[in-house]
């Protein structure tokens, strides 16, 4: 409740300034200001024609698509890393390195390989999440407490069971933790992909709000967007991971 | 001969002296074994390498005959540090290795039952572990421990950790279990009182040479007391051998 009377006044104030810097003293053109209520004709402009509807429905599907491939790409490649000293010591700190790549710096590769489509901005998706999520793959079978191998072991499990039964559910919350991150990631890296691209979605809408020249447009993707992370991580991940720790007794009351 | 140890060695990498120095011993089944010496002489090194969970320098362990070359339920371990999973309740934990091991689901309630109620957590079963005390948490792992029925049961500290009360409650209760299963134990433990209490045998390891001190048999007829002058006695003897060793 707090925080909803907090957006009100924050939305308030904005209102206020762009009346006192646009209107009052024209410090500002109108133009270069986006206004709350100029946000809210704008969301119903392209409500009215779907097109905030449609773009916001292809981001998601690509975003899910691209992040559903980073997720598979990285769970392997953190299990090989972690099978394996040699790669280990060889290729993970490759993998660490090229994960502090800002994914937008994958586009023009992309681009030059798959040229303007779907799949070059799914490419981007894949870059900009599958590492970090394989390095918390790994990170997160390492940090499993060594008695509970020691314990399976002792009480008979063989090494199936000991990956499935012990260090899956041991790992699980550092796991969550880690693919939440990897979304994080793959949304930005889609976002990079779709500003870069012209098919239709958020990131295209954009910079079409760009081209012309309109900046409640801009400033209302740009809240879509937020908007569109905060829900995901909140809906999934935050009650995944908040549903583990508390069956675990890891965290205090709620 | 349930257990032998065969002329065991071990020394680390980074060290220029064996830990543990050609080791013999034999445990009999149904034997009640306790480990004493003083920290850092290499007794949980020893339970680890009966366990599999090291291998040997020098030497072998043999089980019923065959040498131990890994991890296995025929020597299940219980840790000083419980060692039970925290996504899982006391009941599922205790039906852990029989899981494993392919049970019958009527089996696994069955012996599930009837370990939980030898250690008094029959009520608990539903419990998460998180929301247990340190000494049922123990029980927990000593149920979980007993229904793989092993041909060793190895116990590694497994009351230090708890408060003296605790502990000493938990100790009875081991020695009345004891004596209900005859269940083969390997127990180590830097409490001569402990070892007293509990053995048939104790094997004192002196830390300088990391060989076998002494090991001394203890006749004391069960349930044992700690106050009789016989084991206040007997208790001064191993003490004595202990810290002569150590200084």
């Amino acid at each position: 409740m707090g925080f909803l009377l907090f957006l009100i006044l924050l939305v308030a104030a904005w209102q206020g300034i762009y009346w006192l810097g646009v209107d009052i003293l024209q410090l500002w053109k109108p133009y270069a200001m986006p206004s709350p209520l100029g946000v809210a004709e704008s969301f119903l402009d392209l409500c009215q024609d779907g097109r905030l509807l449609e773009a916001t429905g292809n981001s998601l599907l690509r975003g899910i698509g691209g992040y559903a491939i980073a997720l598979v790409i990285g769970v392997l490649l953190g299990l090989l890393i972690h099978q394996s000293k040699y790669l280990q010591k060889n290729l993970k700190p490759l993998v660490l390195g090229i994960q502090t790549l800002p994914s937008v710096c994958w586009v023009p590769f992309s681009i030059l390989w798959f040229g303007l489509t779907t799949q070059a901005i799914l490419f981007v998706v894949v870059m900009g999440a599958a590492f970090s999520v394989a390095i918390s793959v790994d990170n997160a079978i390492k940090n499993v407490q060594p008695i509970y191998t020691k314990a399976a072991l002792t009480l008979g499990a063989n090494k199936k069971q000991l990956y499935l039964y012990v260090i899956l559910p041991a790992c699980l919350p550092e796991l969550v933790a880690g693919m939440k991150q990897g979304w994080s990631f793959a949304w930005r890296a889609l976002m990079a992909g779709e500003v870069m691209t012209t098919s239709v979605g958020l990131g295209q809408t954009l910079i079409m709000g760009r081209d012309l020249a309109d900046i409640n447009q801009v400033m209302l993707v740009m809240l879509v967007i937020v908007l569109v992370g905060i829900i995901i991580d909140k809906c999934i991940f935050s009650v995944a991971e908040r549903r583990i720790l508390r069956k675990r007794g890891l965290t205090g009351g709620n | 001969m349930a257990l032998v140890l065969d002329g065991l060695c071990k020394r680390f990498d980074n060290s220029e002296k064996d830990t543990l120095h050609e080791i013999d011993l034999e445990v009999k089944t149904g034997e009640f074994v306790c480990i004493v010496g003083a920290s850092g002489c290499g007794k949980s090194t020893l339970l680890n390498l009966v366990a599999g969970l090291e291998r040997p320098s020098q030497g072998k362990v043999l089980l019923d005959g065959e040498e131990v070359i890994k991890p296995g339920a025929d020597r299940t371990v219980m840790f000083q540090e419980h060692g039970l999973f925290p996504w899982l309740s006391v009941l599922e934990n205790v039906k852990f290795g029989m899981r494993m091991a392919g049970f019958s689901k009527e089996e696994q309630d069955k012996k599930a039952r009837h370990y939980l109620e030898m250690v008094k957590l029959w009520d608990y079963r539903d419990y998460p572990i998180h929301q247990i005390s340190g000494g049922m948490r123990q029980r927990t792992a000593l149920a979980r421990s007993l229904t793989m029925e092993s041909k060793v049961l190895l116990m590694d500290e497994p009351f230090s950790a708890l408060d003296k009360q605790t502990s000493n409650r938990l100790r009875e209760e081991l020695q009345r279990i004891w004596m209900e299963t005859k269940q083969t134990i390997l127990f180590i433990t830097h409490s001569v009182e402990e070892a007293v209490y509990l053995a048939d045998r104790v094997v004192v390891l002196s830390p300088d040479s990391g060989k076998v001190a002494e090991i001394v048999t203890v006749e004391l007829p069960r349930p044992r007391h700690v106050y009789a002058p016989e084991f206040v006695e007997l208790r001064h003897r191993i003490l004595e051998e202990v810290r002569g060793e150590a200084v």
